[in-house]
């Protein structure tokens, strides 16, 4: 394999591994950050918006760490610089 | 595919490029000066008023209470920095109903500079809250040896920011693009309307941690409470 099959092969490979790896941390987190909300819904109604803004909050923060995993995956697919390089090198020989 | 409104190039001289990013903005510029300006312009003061001269105050009331919820006294100093990062980030991503229109905090670009306005912001506010030397002195706390960490701290935190707001606005035109070539119909709608509940929980994501940094860097840290500055009017 040239140098351009092994990374357009390995940056898609990485790209699904990258979202589907850094996706699972998030996922768990959020329904732990879920569950536990509705719990202290369930014990405390009066103190519902200052929970569910909480809840909203945390949500995206957590969630921003599936996104960095997401951005990665996406710049390895669309803005790939070692593809452009390579693609620039190929056209310079 | 695009991964950003970066690439979408209406007029170019040089290296001077005209994108579709800077177009739409000034687009959201025009619309809020103009429509905040067309607003205003005859307000009332007796019970009978306008339909926008209420929606303006409910948005502005309720930023004010958020900025007060999070520790900042005197909401009033901050709203105009505050709200105007969380107008921007929310108009343009109400904006996304209109079809042809990418939000401008799709692109990287856009991210970074407001991260960067917040990466200024914060010292201004903390020195004119607390002083210069207090400031800096806050960044070596609780000692000299946390100061490299501080200063990492900030910067990692501005990035965090840019990168948030770019990946949640830019991921959801991309699955609303992957979607449009899957299935036309039905789901593209729904992911729209998830859009655009994950964009207004952005902009405030966005507008309350600058709240939570301007609070974090305004407030003199005392071991002992004030009891005259607790009492508010």
């Amino acid at each position: 394999m040239d140098s351009m099959t092994i990374i357009a092969v390995a940056s898609i490979a990485i790209a699904g591994l990258t979202t589907g790896f850094g996706t699972m941390g998030p996922a768990l987190a959020e329904g732990r950050a879920v569950a536990t909300a509705l719990t202290s819904l369930a014990q405390q109604p009066d103190a519902s918006a200052t929970i569910t803004r909480t809840l909203f909050v945390g949500l995206a923060m957590i969630e921003s760490t599936a996104i960095y995993c997401f951005v990665v995956s996406m710049i390895l697919l669309f803005a790939n610089p070692f593809w452009s390089h390579a693609i620039a090198q190929a056209a310079g020989n | 595919m695009r991964l950003s409104p970066d690439e979408m190039i209406f007029w170019q001289y040089g290296f001077l490029k005209l994108n579709a990013t800077i177009a739409f903005t000034w687009g959201l510029m025009l619309v809020l000066v103009i429509g905040s300006k067309l607003i205003t312009r005859r307000l009332s003061r007796d019970l009978k008023r306008s339909r926008w001269q209420n929606l303006l105050e409910i948005v502005v009331t309720a930023l004010e209470k958020q900025i007060e919820d999070v520790g900042l006294s005197q909401p009033r100093s901050y709203l105009g920095f505050l709200g105007t990062l969380f107008l921007f980030v929310a108009v343009s991503a109400l904006f996304t109903v209109v079809p042809g229109f990418e939000p401008p905090t799709g692109s990287l670009s856009t991210t970074a500079a407001l991260a960067l306005c917040v990466l200024v912001g914060v010292p201004l506010f903390g020195i004119e809250g607390q002083g210069m030397g207090r400031y800096l002195k806050s960044y070596m706390e609780p000692t000299v040896i946390m100061l490299p960490f501080n200063i990492i701290s900030e910067i990692s935190r501005t990035l965090a920011l840019a990168v948030r707001l770019f990946g949640n606005m830019m991921s959801g035109a991309m699955i609303i693009g992957i979607l449009l070539s899957i299935t036309p119909f039905v789901f593209p709608i729904v992911m729209t309307l998830l859009g655009l509940l994950t964009g207004m929980v952005q902009a405030y994501i966005f507008f309350i941690l600058a709240a939570v940094y301007i609070a974090a860097a305004t407030q003199v840290r005392k071991p002992e409470p004030e009891p005259e500055a607790a009492l508010g009017p």
